[in-house]
């Protein structure tokens, strides 16, 4: 990384500022004779001096180069140029300095565009280089940095550098360029009115930077304040569990509000002095043009001086300013982002950074298979050079399942991660098969070693996602592209070698089948499956694949699936036991553990038009229940529904939780309701207005026949709801019919739960024990119709949330476990990996976990040393050396180290 | 059975009987209505109760296990109430309860029943004053037991 900005700009874009400097010297040119000519409009064609007489031409383009008086004065023609009368000679000169002004304007286009692309790529290359960096931290360094000020580095910190990339050379030149035009310009016109100006320049260019010294100071203050603040918020949010358990918000709002306090501050003192030197700098550049009209006019009147120089030369004061302070502001601009600059590059420059080479990207490789782990003489310290592995050797077979016992303080961790050359041992040799584990690339070591430790991150994809992470090492399969999509990605391509980024695709298939002994996706499938089986996670993703929903148009062959295991469960709705345990959604039959909207529909809602709470207002819901007789009925029934909850829940304290568990009024609203109610007992129902009408009526639509009992759905009720059901279907508008998707026997419902698609009705919660029994059933139906995998694979696209939030924490571990599995590493070390399961299920685990890895090595620090009969060996660990080793019976009888570590738990 | 009847059953039980009216249609307005098959259990003696039972329709067998099997303690029919120990206090079942005919019962959690108790001081003196007179009731019996015993 370049220390200083501006050698990190020359490096990467001096071609393309180059580029742009011919650009920047043209507008000069233009900008030149734009000033020039409006003298000459006034003075030769307005007042008439080139035209003595009314017939009298004047040439046009006429060229003349005069050296100055130092070098002779004399003249040269060049051109002769076109004679033109009076007015003509006058639009002429008119259409010439239009034309220069769009010329003018055109060229800054150019490069304005010119120097935005350049700071966009210039931009994209420091955040890559800053991205690529991270990702080549050594872990130690990650203990010391928080994700969130790294984060605001790289998005927030660097971005105003892009803009002045493009500004960091271009812009004096233009700028300096520009003001030098006009200084030569007013000298030209007059050397005393050109000397004022260069004078008021001067004093404005020397004063402004020193006022800003201080904003500089601050600037940086702040930056480094806001930097620290996005630390915090993302501590807050870390350790929101511990400020909630140990009641410390307040604390933690006081801290909040300190470090705010003191941003303001520090922006509150930016501010004014910004603002103080732009009075200071706007002050002089006024004061300039006074002095222009009291000297320049005095010129004029006593003849010195004629009135078009002096309206050219107020003219070009006027553009005066405006470079000057421009150039000025970059200049400030280029101290602050050289110091924004600096502040990041420092948090990025980090000693014992991994070199790239580790990390370069290699397809297949050599990965160790057979032979041993030779660790000879391991030695590792801490951050505070203290040793924590001393001197540790020992030799495991590649087919060999060893254990690693300990306490807390034996090194057992770090030795875990010294296997997998997480960290790199400060001296001794670890081999593999051969292979030289500390000098080998990432791409050997990531692939022929796995690690799990206690507590693993999960992406926030899905579980397939996850679990195939660990198979990503370089794009196995290029995509292909047609045509258009092959011009943008080549554009794409060229645009990220232009910025020095990867050319890597992400669009390619990633996924090495071949590390998981796959050889195309459904192979894939099978594999994923296996390791799920040994984790303990399938029964998991199949419920949650029950309980999913998924759009079944994409997935026919689950749809039709789903289907059949429909048909096959409504066989076994008329057997004893299950009889009467689910109410099957038929056309013909209120439903009575449904809402009464769900009865009307009878079908799911699709978009918010027939949303529950949106089908009161609904003007074709209305049309049905004013049609089929139903609307005075239901809007009674509502008014019924409100005066129970109203005497229901009028007599709880506020915030109850029943409220929210039970009501169908909100606490909120229940005032409301309570006074619509006394209107209704005075006027009638109809003289609510339509609102109100609408709220009582959305009320009824909540309610389900069996669950709340209030004793106002009677058959006859029941009857001509269906009615009204089969009402809505026929004559259910065009524009509407995609707003439902009604229950049809023959097809899957999209809105619907694989589970509820497949029960295609409401399991009677009225009858005890109705879920479990039902649920049995289920799966012993899509046992006999080989759906389970399929049930299971849509579990697995199942979105785990931020690091796997979503799934419980053993469920988290178990499927880190299987991501390592499934790349099959000739070395997989655990570092109590088992932790967060429950004690049963951790010996049940590693037990499936050895026997899918026979003939593999497993290295598992255990957390319960008597697991460790598990495993073919033992090696004990004590204070960073290696104690005893052997098999766990022989070490357990010996009155060694083992044994005392074993009598003390 | 609508919720009024269910209201109107409730309340011949003691312990619900002090409880503001209004409160116990909450009561059962909050809580589950059940139906059992015969020889489908309740409760299991052993398990963690939350809820308890009242019967509205059928009739149910409270059994406790013994070396020899379980033995029948108790029948209880309709507007009784069982297992109503565990909406007091964190204890295993004492008792299984099985449906000796289809039984239509209400369950009455314990967050729910609790709920209620909070807002009627009344009910919940009412309350003390029954399991007082129980543990009265059964220190008599057990009294006289040791007395048999002895003799």
């Amino acid at each position: 990384m370049d220390r200083s900005l501006f050698r990190f700009i020359l490096r990467y874009s001096k071609w393309e500022q180059l580029r742009i400097a011919p650009l920047v010297l043209m507008t000069m040119v233009v900008y030149f004779f734009s000033l020039d000519l409006p003298k000459t409009i006034i003075n030769q064609a307005i007042q008439g001096k080139s035209f003595p007489t009314p017939e009298s031409t004047a040439p046009i383009f006429r060229m003349v180069v005069s050296l100055p008086q130092f070098l002779g004065g004399q003249s040269f023609l060049l051109f002769e140029g076109f004679p033109l009368e009076r007015l003509p000679y006058l639009f002429a000169l008119s259409m010439i300095f239009v034309g220069l002004i769009v010329l003018n304007g055109g060229l800054k286009f150019q490069i304005n565009t010119m120097k935005g692309w350049m700071g966009e790529r210039m931009l994209r290359r420091l955040r890559y280089i800053l991205l690529d960096l991270v990702l080549r931290f050594p872990l130690a360094r990650f203990r010391r940095i928080k994700s969130a000020e790294l984060a605001t580095m790289i998005k927030d910190e660097v971005e105003p550098l892009g803009g002045f990339i493009g500004e960091a050379f271009i812009a004096p030149l233009f700028l300096g360029g520009q003001a030098l035009t006009a200084v030569v310009f007013i000298l030209y016109q007059h050397v005393f009115l050109g000397m004022i100006a260069v004078v008021m320049v001067t004093v404005q260019a020397i004063l402004i930077p020193k006022m800003r010294r201080r904003l500089l100071v601050l600037a940086a203050a702040r930056q480094l304040q806001a930097r620290h603040l996005a630390g915090r918020i993302g501590e807050c949010v870390d350790g929101a569990v511990e400020i909630h358990a140990h009641d410390t918000s307040n604390y933690e709002r006081a801290e909040m509000a300190s470090r705010l306090g003191l941003l303001f501050r520090t922006r509150f003192e930016y501010y004014q002095r910004k603002f103080l030197t732009k009075f200071v700098n706007n002050l002089l550049a006024q004061v300039t043009p006074f002095l222009f009209y009291t000297v320049g006019g005095y010129l004029v009147i006593t003849g010195r001086l004629d009135i078009g120089a002096l309206v050219a030369v107020i003219a070009a004061y006027k553009d005066l300013p405006d470079p000057v302070k421009e150039l000025i502001d970059w200049d400030q601009e280029r101290l602050d982002v050289s110091i924004k600059y600096a502040q990041v590059i420092e948090q990025f420059t980090v000693e014992d950074v991994i070199q790239p080479e580790v990390q370069q990207l290699t397809p297949a490789c050599e990965l160790p298979r057979q032979g041993s782990i030779v660790a000879s003489n391991l030695t590792l310290n801490d951050d505070s050079g203290a040793p924590v592995l001393n001197g540790v050797s020992f030799e495991v077979p590649l087919d060999q399942h060893v254990a690693v016992l300990g306490d807390h303080a034996s090194g057992r961790a770090e030795l875990a991660q010294l296997l997998t050359r997480l960290v790199a041992p400060a001296s001794g040799a670890l081999e593999v098969g051969g292979v030289d584990m500390v000098r080998a690339p990432e791409a050997v070591t990531g692939r022929a070693t796995g690690y799990v430790g206690a507590v693993s991150y999960l992406f926030p994809t899905s579980v397939r996602e996850n679990l195939v992470y660990a198979l990503k090492h370089y794009p196995v399969r290029e995509p292909e592209y047609e045509d258009r999509a092959r011009a943008e990605r080549e554009r794409q391509v060229r645009e990220s070698t232009r910025a020095g980024n990867t050319v890597l695709d992400i669009n390619a298939d990633w996924i090495d089948y071949q590390s998981a002994d796959a050889t195309d996706a459904p192979e894939m499938e099978k594999r994923i499956h296996d390791v799920l089986a040994t984790v303990e996670l399938e029964e998991t993703m199949f419920e949650l694949g029950l309980r999913s929903t998924i759009d079944l148009e994409q997935r026919r062959d689950l749809a039709d699936g789903l289907v059949r295991a429909r048909q096959a469960m409504l066989q076994h709705f008329s057997e004893p036991g299950v009889q009467g345990l689910v109410e099957r959604f038929d056309p013909a039959r209120y439903i009575g553990n449904a809402t009464l909207a769900e009865n009307l529909l009878f079908g799911t809602p699709v978009g918010a038009t027939f949303e529950i709470g949106n089908l009161a207002g609904n003007a074709y819901v209305r049309r049905v229940l004013a049609e089929t007789g139903l609307a005075a009925d239901l809007l009674t029934m509502g008014h019924k529904v409100a005066a129970s909850m109203v005497e229901l829940f009028s007599g709880l304290p506020p915030g109850h939780e029943m409220f929210e568990r039970f009501s169908f009024i909100r606490e909120d609203d229940l005032p409301h309701f309570k006074e619509l109610l006394v209107r209704v007992s005075d006027a009638g129902l109809d003289r609510l207005d339509e609102a109100e009408r609408d709220q009582l009526l959305a009320l009824s639509f909540k309610l389900i026949a069996t669950r709340h009992r209030l004793g106002l759905i009677d058959e006859a009720l029941e009857a001509r709801i269906l009615v009204a059901r089969r009402y809505f279907a026929e004559h259910l508008p065009q524009e509407l019919r995609g707003a439902v998707e009604f229950f049809d026997p023959a097809t899957c419902n999209r809105s619907l739960s694989l589970q509820d698609n497949i029960l295609f009705g409401k399991v009677m919660t009225t009858q005890a024990g109705a879920s479990a029994s039902i649920g049995r059933l289920l799966r012993q139906v899509l046992d006999q119709q080989n759906m389970r995998g399929l049930v299971v694979g849509v579990g697995l696209d199942f979105q785990v949330g931020v690091g796997g939030a979503r799934l419980a924490v053993a469920d988290r571990q178990k499927i880190a476990i299987g991501r390592a599995l499934l790349k099959r590493p000739a070395v997989l070390v655990l570092d109590q990996a088992e932790a967060p399961m429950d004690p049963t299920s951790q010996k049940r685990v590693i037990q499936r976990i050895l026997e899918h890895s026979k003939g593999r090595c497993v290295v598992w620090v255990l957390q319960r040393l008597e697991l460790g009969e598990l495993f073919d060996r033992v090696l004990v660990l004590q204070r960073g050396r290696v104690a005893e080793q052997g098999s766990f019976a022989d070490l357990k009888g010996n009155n060694g180290v083992l044994h005392d570590l074993l009598s003390k738990n | 059975m609508s919720l009024d009847q269910e209201v109107e059953l409730i309340r011949r039980i003691p312990i619900f009987k002090k409880i503001d009216l209004a409160m116990l249609k909450l009561l059962c307005f909050s809580s589950e209505r059940l139906t059992f098959e015969a020889g489908q259990v309740l409760c299991n003696e052993g398990d963690i109760g939350d809820a308890a039972y009242v019967v509205i329709a059928g009739s149910v067998a409270v059994s406790v296990a013994t070396p020899t099997g379980s033995l029948v303690v108790q029948t209880l029919g309709t507007s009784e109430i069982v297992g109503e120990i565990a909406i007091f206090v964190d204890i295993p079942r004492t008792a299984t309860v099985t449906a000796v005919s289809r039984v239509e019962a209400l369950r009455i959690a314990k967050d729910q029943f609790m709920g209620v108790i909070r807002e009627n001081p009344d009910a919940a003196l009412e309350l003390i004053r029954i399991l007082a007179s129980r543990l009265a009731a059964t220190t008599a019996r057990l009294t006289k037991a040791l007395a048999e015993k002895r003799a």
